[in-house]
């Protein structure tokens, strides 16, 4: 009797009848470990859907930042899959490449990138993730940090001024956008023509406006009006420098939403990663409206929209309890606020999930659920 | 008030004594194989770090300043050290065998630590005073147990996993102290 490969419940039912009932000889008898009733889910259909939620924000940042912006995303998705076979190939063992991993993490790592980051960024970022990030401690579902957010920090630190360098949102197709030969030439050579400098087309990072013109001894509302004229309205919908994932807080929330309807994510880190963000903002700024943004600024630009719904929930490198995912997510958002305020680092949401990344075994140690009938001392 | 809550701040995140000054990696590395183990030697290391800043800053104000011999700085705050870690190996001998086994080597190493060395001249140059040094001192054992104990964790992970045959061990280990390093990294410019 061959086993079947899927086995529905009245199957396993009939089994068991037959079993316990000894109609059949034992010999003819198959066995079949549980879970017998399957959902059919697979590393390579969660990486997809998980793909299919980013695509709206994704295309959005196309459609903003114009084609320097699909460059980028292309090369460094590129780089990540070309960079994930051949390490495995290394390996002898066969490629993993369709299980769309290599690809997501290529896709995050493009999200975080400056949409006119050059042609070498996206391939150092690309490798980094894949080889030091993930490969080194073997493959999908051993590494340590989330491989996008490692390769962010990486870069971050090591090349800071290509890293922070935002162009002005100019659009696809609008009049100041860039031509689809001048998008080539910037993202290779670094310039577009001879005699043009991209720093005429360079703005702030609502974040990093924040943070330089606080620290100037200027309030909040001085620094983020004016010239630099910050509207919630555009924050919302994407249109302002930054990232190219980290704008359109909407496009991503959905994703998000979508990715939790779907049950890839449950609440847990990105509610908790949230309010771990945001009630110390709304303290803070009841405190001194003057020198902290409100909460809803907060919530809006940067990453944290991003990171809550897709990068923290790495299922890799985040907990499986579900405490140890709030405390995860709590520590991630008030980290988050920490380094946004005070640090160096305005965009500082990378980091705080890296931060908490390195405490995940010990979260999920201390966090296991106690086994019915047993109490937490003697389990 | 706030000035120790910076001192705390600063030494246990921000320049963190193994992640950003890069001292006491050799328990670092030795002892982080185990969780518990880890926690052990940050028990030990805290208590010697606090009482060694405490005490060698009271050798250096009341012997080796009114005395004018401050070249002996370096060998009289290794005795200090040295007699104080005698002290918690008695200890630790007496009351818990298992850990003092699982601890071996790395207890009496915690003699010639940089870090609580470190710490002892550090307090010197700034010119803390004797509660600042006290703070530091505590601050810097804390932020090397935190560390040491996130790594064990990660490490006890990593014997899990399937790592390629050339950086199993060592090599991962040291793979991951970097990524570490940078992580920490995101704390840099909160306190100076």
């Amino acid at each position: 009797m061959t086993i079947p490969s899927r086995l529905t419940v009245s199957d396993t039912l009939s089994f068991w009848t037959l079993e316990t009932e000894r109609a059949m000889p034992p010999s003819s008898l198959s066995f079949t470990s549980s879970p017998h009733v399957h959902g059919g889910d697979s590393i390579p259909r969660i990486m997809h859907t998980v793909i299919l939620a980013l695509m709206p924000a994704t295309l959005l940042s196309i459609l903003v930042f114009g084609w320097p912006a699909l460059w980028v995303i292309v090369i460094t998705t590129l780089t990540a899959v070309v960079t994930e076979h051949l390490l495995v190939k290394l390996r002898l063992r066969p490629s993993p490449v369709g299980d769309l991993s290599a690809a997501l993490t290529g896709l995050l790592l493009a999200l975080t990138l400056p949409p006119h980051a050059p042609w070498w960024i996206c391939v150092v970022g690309g490798i980094f993730a894949i080889l030091l990030g993930k490969q080194v401690y073997g493959g999908l579902g051993y590494n340590m940090f989330n491989p996008a957010l490692i390769a962010r920090v990486f870069l971050l630190i090591s090349f800071p001024v290509e890293m922070t360098t935002w162009p002005h949102p100019v659009g696809l197709l609008g009049e100041e956008a860039l031509a689809f030969g001048d998008a080539v030439a910037l993202i290779f050579t670094g310039h577009m023509a001879p005699g043009e400098v991209m720093d005429a087309i360079s703005s702030a990072t609502p974040l990093g406006q924040y943070r330089m013109e606080v620290s100037l001894g200027k309030t909040v509302q001085e620094a983020l009006g004016g010239n630099y004229a910050f509207s919630y309205f555009n924050a919302t919908g994407g249109l302002v420098a930054g990232s190219l994932g980290e704008t359109s807080a909407l496009l991503l929330a959905a994703g998000g939403i979508f990715l939790l309807k779907k049950r890839i994510i449950t609440w847990h880190i990105p509610l908790s990663m949230l309010a771990g963000c945001l009630i110390p903002a709304v303290l803070f700024w009841l405190i001194d409206g003057t020198k902290y943004p409100d909460p809803i600024f907060h919530l809006i630009t940067g990453g944290l929209v991003l990171g809550a719904f897709f990068m923290a929930t790495d299922m890799v490198t985040s907990p499986v309890t579900p405490l140890g995912q709030i405390i995860f997510g709590a520590s991630c958002g008030l980290l988050t606020y920490i380094i946004r305020t005070w640090g160096g680092y305005p965009e500082g949401i990378s980091f705080a999930i890296v931060i908490m990344n390195t405490a995940v075994p010990l979260l999920d140690q201390y966090t296991r659920p106690v086994i019915y009938g047993k109490t937490r001392k003697n389990a | 008030m706030t000035d120790f809550i910076l001192i705390l701040v600063s030494t246990i995140f921000v320049n963190n004594f193994v992640l950003t000054k890069f001292l006491g990696i050799c328990p670092f590395l030795g002892v982080s194989k185990k969780v518990e183990t880890a926690l052990g030697m940050t028990y030990a290391v805290v208590f010697v770090m606090t009482l060694a800043s405490g005490i060698s800053w009271v050798a250096e104000k009341a012997v080796l300043e009114p005395l004018g011999i401050e070249y002996l700085r370096t060998i009289c705050f290794i005795l200090i050290i040295a007699s104080l870690v005698q002290f918690t190996e008695m200890v630790i001998h007496k009351t818990s065998p298992a850990l003092y086994a699982a601890l071996g080597i790395f207890l009496p190493l915690i003699t010639t630590n940089c870090c609580v060395l470190g710490v002892a001249i550090l307090n010197v140059q700034k010119e803390h005073t004797f509660l600042q040094a006290s703070t530091y001192g505590a601050g810097a054992g804390i932020g090397f147990g935190m560390v040491l104990i996130l790594f064990a964790g990660m490490r006890e992970r990593i014997d899990l996993s399937d790592v390629p045959a050339l950086l199993k061990g060592s090599p991962i280990s040291l793979i991951s102290a970097g990524l570490m390093s940078l992580a920490f990294m995101g704390f840099s410019g909160i306190v100076k």
